[in-house]
């Protein structure tokens, strides 16, 4: 028996309510049920994962889902969350799952770094009125150019990948999303001449037409790893970590592989698929080289190879080694980022701030003379275009977001991917459920807020007085802390507002 | 003619489409008034069949040869020359049920004072079905325009 009150009360406005039923036929977790006889709706609340899909879609706004009011004697050591999840394993016996990034109220760096503006000394820039540059190329540059007498480049540039913004979309694989998912953000990078990425789930037919804005991944599971795959993109990606749950793999339950996914992942029908903790080829440095220059090697050093770290404690060190193996693009995750699923203890607990760990690697290549030789994309919990920016001044090349294009997407952070049961359509493989997700509507959406970032990038680098974004990275004089300890400041490599 | 038809691999079974489209054909246009207090209750012209796992939406069709004109013992029933419109002319209507009853798709409905159908809300910029789908399942085009596109 259940000792817990439901988390959430749906709460409906019966003079509002006209008994049509679409919250009832809309509702995966059976929580609006159409009482026939007395020609209304009553709720199961203990289903209730407050989704917000019946009340966006209830034509007369007379629904609206608040946390339970119940209370537990005020505690502040055993809070309800803590109360509550102890309750949850004594009668499951097992591990806790969450999915999206970490919930927990910890700082933001970002929104504790402020950005500089012109005045009187040097000009702002009007974006609407003057070029403003906001293309990115990703890959190894060169230390230095040496050119023939007819003014072209004696030696061949190492491959470079162009970006028309500097954010691109995270992995998220077709298993953990829906294939309608995945198309709609292959559009729309298709649409802002960016990137998405496949995720470790393979690819699937369907979306080979837009191979040319795609990243490859290429995770411990090697799910849907051959010749022919590698070459259905512009990057490939090396996942060796995530910011959500650093030093574990991934498990996408059976159930969840239909026909479609276990083509594209090349694995029965109905079995489970696991993504090792580590990859088992890979237990060094000289390991990972290895890997990075197989695929080079097969792929004919066509394109760039990107390896993706979760931010842990020895991130710089660890960044080095992965630039000296031979990576051509370096992806961290901050511990804030999202997954589909994993133990929510590790989900909260693991990993180190996005801000800190890219500021400490871009430092850390930098006195090592090898920054150059790769380009640095950071991601885990990217709010807003203001952090994109802070982000680049940092020192990153570009920024991957997930869940900002899955809330354009109709996510409403209810962070039960992990149950298949997505009434958006989005993190699940039911039928009925992905078709809500029509690649036309959302391919629009996360196209506008792309280039409404983009927009605001523009301007914000207009009042810096700057016209192109390669001139904002690295560019650490652009930002001050606030509140920030004197340690904050020297690992951010940032003076204190006022300095 | 621009009619409009149903995407059935992208419709959600909301029937919100009926809602609207009653809401539409209301007196006061307001979705609680239309269900709570109208009378005579109007009634959606679009009807969505079907259940969670395969779902459509019916509406006329403004057949080429409309079997309810045919049918209609008072010529209330008329299809517009021009537009291609089938629609009834209210004032002549008896309710006697016949284009119901010849209507191969069924999606003729009959007060107690006459026939409703889709009228493909004239007067308005798309059909309130059309504006209000969530899912973009329902289009109002001309498929021979689009096709020569």
């Amino acid at each position: 028996m259940r000792y817990y009150a439901p988390e959430f009360m749906v709460y409906r406005d019966e003079e509002r309510c006209i008994a049509c039923g679409a919250c009832a036929r809309q509702c995966s977790n059976k929580v609006h049920i159409i009482d026939e006889e007395k020609g209304k709706l009553r709720a199961e609340e203990e289903n209730c994962v407050n989704c917000q899909r019946c009340v966006a879609l209830c034509p007369t706004n007379a629904l609206h889902i608040r946390h339970n009011p119940n209370e537990l004697r005020l505690n502040y050591n055993w809070t309800q969350k803590a109360v509550k999840e102890v309750e949850k394993q004594a009668l499951s016996g097992g591990v806790l799952l969450s999915a999206m990034g970490n919930p927990a109220n910890h700082p933001s760096y970002f929104d504790r770094i402020l950005l500089n503006a012109s005045q009187v000394t040097n000009p702002s820039i009007d974006p609407l009125r003057e070029p403003m540059e906001t293309r990115v190329y990703l890959g190894r540059k060169p230390s230095k150019l040496e050119f023939n007498a007819d003014g072209t480049l004696k030696e061949k540039l190492p491959p470079q990948v162009e970006l028309d913004i500097p954010i691109m979309i995270s992995a998220m694989s077709f298993g953990s999303i829906s294939l309608n998912a995945q198309k709609s953000l292959a559009r729309a990078a298709e649409e802002c001449n960016t990137l998405f990425n496949t995720g470790e789930g393979g690819m699937h037919r369907d979306l080979i037409g837009y191979k040319n804005r795609a990243v490859i991944q290429v995770a411990s599971g090697r799910f849907g790893v051959n010749k022919e795959y590698l070459n259905n993109g512009r990057i490939i990606e090396i996942k060796i970590g995530q910011g959500a749950k650093p030093g574990i793999g991934g498990h996408v339950p059976g159930e969840k592989v239909n026909e479609d996914v276990s083509q594209a992942r090349t694995i029965p029908k109905g079995t489970d698929a696991i993504s090792p903790a580590p990859h088992h080829d890979i237990y060094s440095i000289e390991d990972l080289r290895q890997l990075i220059y197989s695929l080079k090697e097969a792929t004919d050093y066509k394109k760039p190879v990107s390896v993706k770290i979760a931010a842990v404690h020895n991130v710089a060190a660890i960044a080095s080694g992965c630039v000296r193996a031979g990576a051509d693009i370096l992806v961290i995750d901050g511990y804030k980022g999202g997954t589909g699923a994993a133990p929510t203890r590790l989900l909260e607990n693991v990993g180190i701030p996005i801000e800190l760990a890219l500021a400490s690697v871009d430092q850390r290549l930098r006195d090592e003379s090898i920054r150059h030789q790769v380009s640095i994309v950071c991601t885990g919990s990217i709010h807003n275009s203001a952090d994109v920016v802070k982000a680049i001044a940092l020192g990153a090349d570009a920024v991957y977001i997930a869940s900002a294009v899955l809330i354009a997407m109709g996510c409403h952070m209810c962070r039960t991917c992990h149950t298949g049961l997505c009434n958006w359509g989005i993190a699940t493989q039911r039928e009925d459920l992905t078709r809500r997700l029509n690649p036309d509507i959302y391919a629009e959406r996360v196209a506008n807020l792309l280039k409404a970032w983009n927009h605001e990038i523009q301007e914000m680098l207009g009042g810096m007085g700057i016209n192109a974004i390669e001139s904002l990275k690295g560019n650490r004089l652009m930002l001050r802390g606030i509140g920030l300890s004197e340690t904050e400041l020297r690992i951010l490599g940032i003076k204190h507002a006022g300095e | 003619m621009k009619k409009v038809y149903a995407v059935q691999n992208l419709c959600l079974n909301c029937k919100l489409c009926e809602v609207y489209c009653k809401t539409a054909h209301s007196q006061t246009k307001n979705i609680v008034k239309a269900y709570k207090e109208e009378v005579p209750e109007p009634s959606a012209r679009i009807v969505v069949e079907g259940d969670n796992q395969a779902s459509l939406a019916l509406q006329c069709r403004h057949c080429e040869s409309p079997a309810c004109v045919e049918a209609c013992i008072t010529g209330a029933m008329q299809k517009n020359p021009k537009t291609g419109l089938v629609s009834t002319d209210e004032t002549r209507c008896v309710a006697c049920m016949t284009c119901l009853a010849a209507c191969p798709y069924g999606i003729i409905r009959v007060n107690e004072r006459a026939a409703m159908k889709c009228d493909l809300c004239q007067g308005e910029e798309a059909p309130a079905c059309v504006q209000n789908c969530p899912n973009r399942a329902l289009v109002c085009v001309d498929i021979y325009e689009e096709a020569e596109r």
